[in-house]
């Protein structure tokens, strides 16, 4: 590691004029994926900014419908909370149970790495992105590989998700990374359903054309004859482009076979 | 940067540039080489110790992260005449070979049984996902975490 100054602000405000000061700042959140960015030499920020002191920040509340989970809130927390369930399903199989101690739910979707599993719930559960400037869309929120909506130095407080009537996450985990190749969360409110996906793309994103067949017909075969344009998906030594494709489909039927089986038992 | 850790229920405090590793704290500055780094990129879980009674790996905090906080290690479980539940499991069941990924798994072992009940054989293999045994060790160390969770 280069050498840095590090700090551990207690309020927003603060970190964020930390920020601003800095000739080259980054946020430390749990450090998850810094700590091994800075180990590899990937990164020399001049200041490392830890989130974690920010008073207010953790913790997991209800309130009409949606559940809203602190941006410094751990993923084992949130695997803990039985609130939504899919969520708690699908913040218990990040990583492992020492990934799952220290990384946060603010500190995965500020990434936005292409293949991590929070991306899918935000733009699959109707989230809301909080951030010390202003509320975002999940829809909106992911741009890009490791781009998001926040703009320099903001920094996300919560996520407001909404609890759906039925949901399930259906996740091809990379065997020695647990980070997704690809997952499928599809969810349902009443008659609609949101599918989200991440791994595939270069970012998180609703499939709009599976949303489409489930809402018509929700059953895993509906999902048979949907076209996924795998045009832009990611290609690497795990998963060709065209095999991600294949994996979206396979995994939304998972989920909504998961679904199915569960209305009714 | 000054930090002030309790280590095994021992207070310390320590100057440490700022991007220093725990697991050099522990190992360089502490001399607690129990704490084993093995792959050190957050994968192997060698380095597994318990902080503020959460299994991490500790190749993977920051000093300003640990700043304050009361971290156990190897060291801190038992003695040789007076053995954790954990470790008598492990030496009752061939639980290691070479010894290397020993501490890290024992860690994760405990936290493992200590904040789950009725651990099953898949649980507890998924529950040590985060430690890799490369002498092909596993069948006997889910053995021992399931013989120390009756003991626990």
């Amino acid at each position: 590691m280069y050498a840095f100054s590090y700090h551990k602000p207690a309020t927003a405000q603060e970190a964020a004029d930390l920020m601003a000061s800095a000739d080259e700042g980054a946020y430390l959140a749990g450090g998850m994926t810094l700590v091994p960015t800075l180990k590899q030499r990937l990164a020399a920020p001049s200041d490392v900014i830890d989130l974690t002191g920010i008073h207010g920040l953790r913790g997991i509340r209800t309130l009409d419908g949606k559940v809203k989970v602190g941006a410094t809130t751990r993923h084992a927390e949130v695997a803990a909370n039985e609130h939504i369930p899919v969520l708690a399903d699908l913040a218990g199989r990040i990583g492992d149970p020492h990934v799952r101690n220290c990384g946060t739910l603010g500190g995965s979707v500020a990434n936005s790495d292409p293949a991590a599993d929070y991306p899918a719930a935000v733009v699959a559960l109707d989230a809301t992105v909080h951030t010390n400037k202003r509320a975002i869309a999940g829809d909106e929120f992911f741009k890009g590989l490791f781009e998001t909506a926040l703009e320099d130095g903001e920094i996300v407080t919560a996520v407001d998700f909404r609890a759906p009537s039925a949901a399930a996450y259906a996740k091809f985990p990379n065997p020695a990374s647990r980070y997704a190749v690809v997952g499928v969360l599809v969810a349902r409110y009443g008659d609609q359903v949101r599918v989200g996906v991440t791994g595939a793309g270069p970012c998180a994103f609703r499939a709009a054309n599976i949303e489409a067949a489930l809402a018509a017909d929700f059953r895993p075969g509906a999902v048979d004859d949907v076209g996924i344009d795998y045009g832009d998906f990611n290609a690497d030594l795990h998963a060709s482009a065209e095999y991600r494709g294949h994996l979206v489909r396979v995994l939304a039927k998972r989920a909504v076979a998961q679904i199915g089986s569960a209305d009714s038992g | 940067m000054e930090i002030s850790l309790n280590v095994n229920g021992t207070a310390h405090s320590l100057e440490v540039p700022a991007n220093t590793l725990l697991s050099d704290i522990l190992r360089e500055r502490l001399r607690l080489t129990g704490t084993h780094v093995g792959c050190d990129t957050s994968q192997c879980g060698a380095c597994v110790v318990h902080v503020n009674g959460d299994a991490v790996k500790s190749c993977t905090v920051l000093a300003g992260q640990a700043n304050g906080a009361s971290v156990t290690t190897i060291e801190g479980i038992g003695t040789p005449d007076d053995l954790h539940p954990m470790q008598t499991a492990f030496r009752d069941n061939h639980a290691l070979q070479c010894g290397f990924c020993t501490p890290g798994m024992i860690m994760s072992a405990i936290e493992l049984v200590e904040k789950n009940d009725g651990l099953t054989e898949q649980a507890v293999r998924d529950g040590l996902e985060g430690n890799l045994c490369r002498c092909t060790g596993y069948h006997n160390i889910v053995k021992a975490v399931l013989a120390a969770a009756r003991q626990m």
